[in-house]
């Protein structure tokens, strides 16, 4: 067993692309789930809308990158809006049944062998980020800080994606401490007293989903440029509901909560994968107990443990605060 | 009340008269098919081939005087599916700038449907209504089988206000259950399937009271209770992937029957059997809430939690007799599914979506709201694929889904104060 390089892994997860995306996606639905109280399911699909508005601008209608990018912030607040609109006013599990149905369509949508003309099928589309790695300041070789290490390339995407969650937190911090960010804690906690003190909860839930969904459409670009490549099944349901565990992990409406979670959800995973490799392949293991190809299984199943665990015995997660949460008010 | 029932019996003999009627064989395993079609016209005797990625050919066929084909697949992978352009008729061509060759994955049991792009504007001029009956017959069936698994959904809903989202992890438990007892010890498929529909429903009371009713006593917020649904789903899915496997393997009976030929459509023996089972295991739900004591307590305390409980109602009791059923039924659901289809540890994750279609769209919580939803979603997923694209049904039925939120929030057999 080679622990210095599992811990390794282990640390490179923490800063990993999958820590970006995952952090920032959970930061918007953070802003929903944690501050406003919405039962959001559907959080994939602004990822989906993002990535594929910046992939088909750019590959197939050779626009600059800048142009794609606004149209998957545009994409990503007609969403919203479509989403919002017909079902904000219906009850929270509701909203999270039509969420979901609504994030499966958008990902069906990009399936579909009929509009594979510009999405590309179940194949997705490459060809893309060309544009992004050509302004990397950064020259060819290896960057490192301690023991990790990326390439030109990675070091760039993950440059950039951490400043977005740096900014990102910032404005979620702003927003919460102003008078707007105090009405949405106020719906989570009771939407009928807000609504008897003259405000439009209706307004302001729309508000927080479009937020929410431009900050979850930036997870969608850096899953894009990260991996190079737009595929539709990166943005399934389980996208969604490891947001929610990263966002119950790191605690809700922390501003930080998501970024956390989302560094110890991936340190954890990689943890488990490479120990359970490196006792396989050392020997520990027989494969009549648990064959290479079932480490992944181990690791969905300790996903959906931890997730219910969290649930039952600290839905508050790490930092959050248990009088803070709209989980038991309804 | 009566009102629904009315209207659920009359949708049941509906049903039956069009059981008279006939329906078609689910293709079983991974196959690649399709339609060729131009301007509405069908295109006979065109030559489609398949291959690996890596050029090793796998299957042929002819397009029949539907213009369809249908093409095994060893297993899911990729493949490349070519259309010989000699062998379409002088009018028709593959249109300008695109192959007639198309490159696609092929999902595990998937019936994987191809368009190629002919002519001009073929796609959206599929009006042949000749295909309507086949299909609204296998829609009853299929939405037969989401009904059965519906009803579950929708009395655990209405008795706790438990949105379920591992009832999914339900229906596939009962396909692997049978599978364990058909297939790995050699029982028949009835008893085995008898076996496994009793063992889900014990399973389901087990759940019930070493997790879910620990919760409720501790007082358990119904959104956080959602949240460990979902925890549950992904850990049960992946125990069932770990256990079973990513493949599709058949039970070791009634495969491969020929159907019945009824007039404009045809349907397999065990396709007409599992609607029977079906209809009849429907009409016994009905029964047992209409007529038993049981039943009108569930009715009771799916109502007024509170107001049964202080009548004497033993809330608890009914919650478990609530979690039996609706175990077994999907249960039974998922081996009927896989009859259909073919055993998948992900069976039931994928139609849990349109089980909760079928929920909300006949109202959350009414039992027999389910049973509607669950008949509209399975028919109008099927017949529409006239008009959409095959691969797009779901997604259909799901837009309906939405829209009829928006129109009527309750759903079809919902009363309005249910929703907030």
């Amino acid at each position: 067993m080679d622990w210095s390089l599992i811990l390794t892994n282990a640390l490179t997860a923490m800063v990993g692309l999958d820590t970006v995306i995952f952090a920032l996606a959970a930061i918007g639905l953070n802003v929903h789930f944690g501050y406003t109280g919405l039962l959001n399911f559907g959080q994939a699909a602004f990822l989906a809308v993002a990535g594929y508005g910046l992939a088909i601008s750019v590959a197939e209608f050779e626009l600059p990158t800048l142009v794609g990018v606004a149209v998957g912030l545009l994409g990503a607040v007609v969403l919203a809006l479509l989403l919002g609109a017909p079902t904000l006013r219906l009850r929270a599990d509701y909203l999270a049944i039509v969420t979901i149905a609504a994030a499966e369509i958008v990902r069906l949508l990009f399936r579909s062998v009929s509009l594979s003309e510009y999405t590309g099928g179940s194949d997705g589309l490459g060809r893309f980020a060309e544009g992004f790695y050509s302004i990397n300041p950064l020259g060819p070789g290896e960057y490192g800080l301690g023991p990790l290490e990326f390439d030109e390339r990675q070091t760039w995407v993950l440059s950039v994606g951490w400043t977005l969650i740096g900014l990102s937190c910032l404005l979620v911090f702003l927003l919460m401490r102003s008078p707007w960010g105090r009405v949405l804690k106020a719906i989570r906690e009771d939407e009928d007293a807000v609504r008897s003190l003259g405000k439009n909860v209706f307004s302001y839930k729309l508000q927080s989903l479009v937020l929410g969904g431009v900050l979850g459409c930036l997870a969608g670009f850096m899953t894009a440029w990260g991996r190079a490549v737009v595929q539709p099944d990166n943005f399934s349901t389980d996208t969604t509901f490891y947001a929610y565990t990263i966002v119950i992990l790191g605690g809700a409406a922390r501003v930080f909560g998501p970024v956390v979670g989302a560094a110890i959800f991936w340190a954890l995973l990689s943890l488990t994968d490479n120990i359970l490799t490196q006792a396989k392949s050392a020997g520990y293991i027989s494969d009549s107990i648990l064959t290479t190809f079932q480490i992944g299984q181990v690791r969905i199943m300790l996903v959906g443990l931890g997730l219910m665990a969290l649930m039952i015995f600290r839905p508050q997660g790490l930092f959050g605060d248990r009088r803070e949460l709209a989980l038991d008010a309804r | 009340m009566r009102h629904a029932v009315r209207a659920v019996i009359g949708g049941l003999l509906a049903a039956l008269c069009v059981l008279l009627l006939p329906g078609a064989a689910v293709a079983a395993g991974e196959t690649v098919q399709g339609r060729l079609q131009n301007a509405g016209e069908a295109l006979e005797g065109v030559t489609i081939t398949v291959a690996t990625v890596d050029g090793q050919s796998v299957g042929e066929a002819v397009t029949d005087a539907e213009g369809a084909f249908v093409i095994p697949v060893p297993e899911a992978g990729d493949y490349v599916v070519t259309l010989d352009e000699e062998t379409l008729p002088e009018r028709v061509a593959i249109r300008e700038g695109r192959s007639a060759s198309i490159t696609l994955p092929v999902a595990v049991d998937q019936q994987r449907s191809v368009l190629f792009p002919l002519g001009e504007g073929t796609r959206n001029v599929q009006s042949d209504l000749d295909r309507l009956p086949q299909l609204a017959v296998e829609g009853l069936n299929f939405g037969l089988i989401i009904a059965l698994a519906a009803v579950g959904l929708s009395l655990i809903y209405g008795t706790t206000g438990l949105v379920n989202f591992a009832h999914g992890e339900l229906i596939t438990l009962g396909a692997l259950l049978a599978y364990l007892f058909n297939v790995t010890m050699g029982i028949q498929l009835v008893p085995a399937a008898l076996l496994a529909v009793v063992a889900s429903a014990l399973l389901g009371g087990v759940q019930d009271r070493v997790l879910w009713r620990p919760l409720r006593k501790k007082g358990t917020g119904l959104i956080a209770m959602l949240v460990v649904t979902i925890g549950l789903a992904l850990f049960l899915r992946g125990l069932f992937l770990y256990q079973f496997g990513g493949s599709t393997a058949p039970y070791d009976d009634y495969q491969g029957q020929t159907g019945y030929d009824l007039g404009p459509v045809t349907i397999a023996p065990k396709d007409l059997i599992s609607m029977g089972i079906c209809i009849v295991m429907l009409l016994a739900v009905a029964y047992a809430l209409l007529r038993t004591r049981i039943g009108k307590a569930t009715r009771a305390v799916s109502d007024n939690p509170a107001l049964a409980a202080s009548s004497g109602i033993d809330v608890e009791r009914v919650i478990s007799t609530v979690w039996v059923a609706g175990a077994g039924l999907a249960g039974l659901a998922g081996i009927l599914l896989a009859l259909a289809q073919q055993v998948s540890f992900q069976l039931g994750f994928q139609i849990l979506l349109l089980v909760f279609a079928g929920v909300t769209l006949g109202g959350l919580g009414t039992a027999f709201g389910a049973l509607v939803g669950s008949l509209v979603v399975g028919i109008f997923t099927q017949v529409s694929t006239i008009f959409v694209p095959t691969e797009l049904k779901n997604a259909g039925a799901l837009a309906i889904l939405i829209l009829i939120l928006l129109v009527r929030p309750q759903g079809i057999l919902g009363r309005a104060e249910r929703v907030g």
